[in-house]
């Protein structure tokens, strides 16, 4: 295993100290943003025309597509640092990422088969965002799984960042898939496609799974770090191999 | 580029020499598309107009092991790291491992289409060189991002898992486009929108080509 560098272990030492003293914080903001903008969204005059009250699942699903894909950016950008600056502490910010990521996708695809029931009369159908959604989140499960399955870190670090990069195609995909190709979803939602009554319930949830989402995906960071540090100050035993030789045994 | 052409000289050598793999991989192709046909049952009709969706998932499924193999044996004795040591750039390997799992999944699509002509009454004949072309922008399609996983899993005890894994999620736009344009093709084309999914085909092949490429040098660049 290669020795971490001086630069690298301060860049690890930075990374733990700013979220052991702001990933709570993060999370705590997001959990009272998200309570106070549902209690207002729900208690606020139904805006929502055509769908009455099953319209109100866009404060909690819009918000999570929203942050699920901000949060895919980060990865995609974490990864591309840990590619191109050769510093492995990336790689921890990255791994959060990908858990939050993915779990922000899975909420969205549950959310979404909800509001679908009683909307289109079905729980899942054959559209391209639908389906591009669930492709997403499974490119991007695939990676978690990966990284369980390396045990040198020089290789699971390379090996996730190149996949990662490869499973962000994904993105922008679901992003415009709407505007491309024919759909019964919606156009992607945005303040100008909602009533002003909606604008600041909406903006609070999203805020709030913003701040949360980083709160989390620090929270991760730092067990990352904390295990890539063990993994470091490991003595150098022979590396136990990854490709079994029935051979030899 | 020699480096490159040498590369897909000895990856086909390789092969040629042990005919068995491919051929046994021709069987399990064959033996899924009557799986295909069993599962589906003996409408006619419905095996007919399914019949492109039936061939591109068998070679979709088949696929994975071909991949699999094709960094497998580099790994043994290192002859990777002997490889970059010489040096051979790692983009001459890539591109030739990932033209060489091209050629051979192209063969094993050939191989399975007169099985689906008789299974399936797949009619690739009313338009031989568009289907040419789907056949070739499918299989390369699914050959660039497979040799790169392939390269980065190589090392795993669980490959045969992780491939698929990894794989199969990514060529779903390759997969939907093949099966689309084969489908027009094979079935008639009246509103001419082959035309458009063999667009897609060469756009998502000169993404996977370009990228994975660049990719794989960081894969090995250790």
């Amino acid at each position: 295993m290669a020795t971490p560098t001086l630069d690298e272990i301060n860049h690890r030492v930075r990374i733990l100290e700013f979220w052991n003293s702001w990933s709570w914080s993060f999370v705590k903001t997001g959990g009272i943003l998200i309570l106070f903008s549902h209690l207002w969204a729900l208690n606020a005059p139904l805006a929502e025309a055509s769908m009455g009250e099953t319209g109100r699942i866009l404060y909690v699903h819009v918000p999570t597509a929203w942050i699920a894909m901000v949060i895919y950016v980060w990865a995609f950008w974490c990864a591309c640092a840990v590619l191109w600056t050769g510093k492995r502490s990336w790689d921890h910010t990255q791994e959060g990422c990908l858990e939050v990521g993915v779990v922000l996708n899975i909420m969205l695809l549950f959310q979404g088969s909800i509001w679908a029931k009683p909307t289109w009369g079905t729980y899942w159908t054959w559209d391209p965002r639908l389906t591009s959604s669930a492709v997403m989140a499974i490119s991007f499960a695939g990676i978690l799984v990966l990284r369980r399955m390396m045990h040198n870190p020089e290789k699971r670090i390379r090996a996730s960042a190149v996949a990662t990069i490869i499973a962000f195609m994904n993105v922008p995909i679901v992003y415009f898939c709407v505007n491309l190709l024919p759909s019964i979803h919606q156009m992607q939602s945005s303040p100008q496609t909602v009533d002003t009554a909606m604008h600041w319930p909406l903006r609070g949830a999203a805020f709030g799974f913003l701040f949360l989402g980083i709160g989390l995906v620090g929270m991760r960071a730092r067990s990352a770090a904390r295990r890539m540090e063990s993994e470091d100050e490991r003595p150098d035993f022979p590396p136990i191999p990854e490709t079994l030789n029935l051979e030899e045994q | 580029m020699n480096q490159l052409w040498t590369i897909l000289a000895k990856d086909l050598r390789i092969e040629w020499r042990t005919k068995t793999r491919i051929f046994g991989l021709a069987c399990y192709a064959a033996t899924l598309l009557l799986l295909f046909a069993f599962a589906v049952g003996p409408d006619r009709r419905m095996l007919e107009a399914h019949a492109s969706a039936y061939v591109w998932m068998s070679v979709v499924s088949v696929s994975t092991l071909l991949l699999a193999q094709s960094f497998h044996q580099e790994i043994e004795s290192d002859a990777l790291e002997g490889m970059l040591l010489i040096p051979v750039k790692p983009w001459a390997i890539f591109y030739g491992k990932a033209l060489a799992n091209t050629l051979w999944m192209l063969i094993l699509a050939i191989f399975t289409l007169p099985i689906a002509v008789v299974l399936f009454e797949l009619n690739p004949g009313g338009s031989p060189l568009g289907f040419s072309a789907v056949l070739v922008l499918g299989c390369a399609g699914m050959a660039a991002p497979g040799s790169l996983y392939s390269g980065l899993t190589a090392r795993l005890a669980s490959q045969q898992l992780m491939l698929p894994v990894l794989l199969f999620p990514l060529v779903v736009p390759t997969v939907l486009a093949s099966v689309k344009a084969t489908n027009l093709l094979c079935n008639g084309d009246p509103m001419g929108q082959a035309t458009a999914w063999l667009g897609v085909l060469v756009a998502l092949n000169l993404l996977y080509w370009s990228l994975c490429g660049f990719l794989f040098a960081k894969v090995v660049d250790e």
